[in-house]
């Protein structure tokens, strides 16, 4: 992200925060399908939605996109490449110059997807990987995806595909693997893509014995500080800048006011870590499309104006995190006005600790192929620290990073 | 996010445009520029500063640009800061005059 302007007062979070005309940074799930079972799918999805989009409707939204100036979609699902029409809609988008980029477990890409990928400027890959070795990725997205990916990630190489993306969500099994992850991410000319796990979808039933522990986080920061100059984010550890120093990046959440989500049957949430109908805003195919929802929904203009600092009040380092994220908040059944679940300072757990008997929420909808697992099966994996830290880019971050 | 304090390779008296793989959006505050070749996202601080990058093809030089657009004097210096970030970052290019 690069700023230009002659007033160093400016500050962009401020415009941000009461929300642009079309947003910055849009992801787009194209179906609920899936070919994996990922134990933390943000959008507990399995098995395709027969109200999906068709591949017209999925047009029109493009040509809309293209209205608004939407540069960039980030198309997802479910796994986007199962669905037919899926290179027809990639090159349609970038003839409207719509630019894509996609997530994919790697599954569909075959040599001749590869070629067909590195000839294009206007589209990006983002592979998804949750461990560095096959034992810890293949506990979290199943068996064999470990392989199925680095055969991908070898496969866009070859084909001369650089820069890449290769995205991870953080864990508490394979935090301690960032290095190696940088060194895939080096070895095939990738870039390296740490995401924070959120309890969204799926993830709501392993946050607990997923999430970094509070050295964990530490060391995540730490990491970020050290080594990643060259690592994207997403902006999606704007919690952690209460350690010290600011991550790079806008810090802010910008659900709903830089960011969205439409969701197969286009729905529109607020962000991809909110698929919940408190954070449903509305609509594509209802009159006024998606930019009348982007423009006019309740939802939106509430998440635009002022918000209260509420417990964070006091705490000197809500300019730092500003309280965290939203999603983390409602799905572990926490105030929106309160600490982040992983607050830094510790107040997240006492947060926690103090909600009793409250239930949180149970995301919606639910796709998933088969019942909900409860628990991973997965021995903790104890690694010697590594001394590493690490910066993430940002957001808007991440968002904003164009990532 | 890349703060640039000199502006390496920018000279306000060459002509300059915008590269033509960049998208301008106009915003309140200035406008969003996305460049599909490096997928790098800019933001243009000022609507000034949108009329300048907005004119550039247009006018013989970088210098002239800012003129045109109403850039005063005393701030000159600070616009040019923000094109030569922008010509480090590959969004506005040297082009033939």
């Amino acid at each position: 992200m690069t700023l230009a302007g002659p007033d160093p007062g400016f500050r962009l979070v401020d415009r941000f925060e009461q929300g642009l005309d079309a947003p910055i940074c849009l992801t787009w799930e194209l179906t609920y399908a899936c070919n994996l079972a990922c134990v933390h799918c943000l959008s507990s999805s399995g098995r395709r939605d027969p109200h999906e989009l068709s591949t017209d409707e999925c047009k029109a939204l493009i040509d809309e996109f293209e209205r608004m100036q939407i540069f960039y979609v980030n198309i997802g699902g479910g796994e986007p490449t199962i669905r037919s029409d899926f290179w027809e809609l990639v090159d349609y988008a970038t003839a409207h110059r719509v630019g894509v980029k996609f997530s994919t477990n790697g599954s569909r890409i075959t040599d001749g997807v590869a070629a067909r990928l590195a000839a294009s400027d206007y589209v990006d890959v983002q592979l998804s990987l949750d461990g560095a070795t096959a034992e810890v990725n293949d506990a979290v997205r199943g068996v064999g995806s470990f392989a199925t990916a680095v055969t991908a990630m070898e496969r866009l190489a070859a084909a001369g595909f650089a820069g890449f993306k290769i995205s991870v969500v953080v864990t508490r099994h394979n935090v301690g693997q960032l290095d190696a992850f940088k060194s895939l991410a080096d070895r095939y000319g990738a870039q390296l893509r740490l995401t924070r796990l959120r309890p969204a979808g799926r993830g709501a039933d392993v946050w607990d014995e997923l999430h970094p522990t509070a050295v964990q986080q530490r060391q995540l920061y730490d990491w970020l500080v050290a080594r990643g100059e060259d690592v994207l984010t997403g902006d999606s550890f704007f919690h952690l800048s209460a350690f010290g120093d600011a991550l790079p990046g806008l810090n802010l959440c910008g659900a709903g006011r830089v960011v969205c989500l439409v969701d197969p049957v286009g729905d529109v949430y607020a962000c991809p870590f909110a698929i919940h109908d408190e954070f449903l805003a509305g609509n594509v195919r209802t009159p006024g499309g998606f930019t009348s929802v982007w423009r006019e929904s309740a939802l939106f203009a509430e998440l635009r104006a002022p918000q209260g600092e509420g417990a964070c009040t006091s705490c000197g380092h809500y300019d730092a995190c500003r309280g965290g994220c939203m999603a983390a908040k409602f799905f572990t059944g926490l105030p929106l006005d309160g600490p982040d679940p992983e607050c830094v300072l510790g107040h997240g757990e006492n947060a926690l600790d103090a909600r009793g008997d409250v239930k949180a929420p149970r995301p919606s909808p639910d796709h998933s192929s088969r019942p909900r697992r409860v628990a991973v099966a997965l021995t903790p994996s104890h690694r010697p620290d590594r001394r590493c830290d690490e910066s993430p880019l940002a957001g808007a971050g991440a968002a904003l990073r164009a990532e | 996010m890349t703060t640039t304090t000199t502006a390496p390779g920018y000279d306000p008296a060459r002509p300059w445009a915008l590269h033509p793989q960049v998208s301008l959006r106009p915003e309140s505050f200035g406008a969003l520029a996305y460049h599909f070749g490096t997928r790098r996202l800019s933001f243009l601080k000022s609507r000034t500063l949108l009329a300048v990058v907005e004119s550039l093809a247009d006018q013989p030089s970088g210098l002239e640009a800012c003129r045109a657009a109403g850039v005063a004097p005393e701030e000159l210096a600070a616009y040019e800061q923000a094109l030569g970030t922008l010509a480090a970052t590959g969004m506005i290019c040297e082009r033939a005059a």
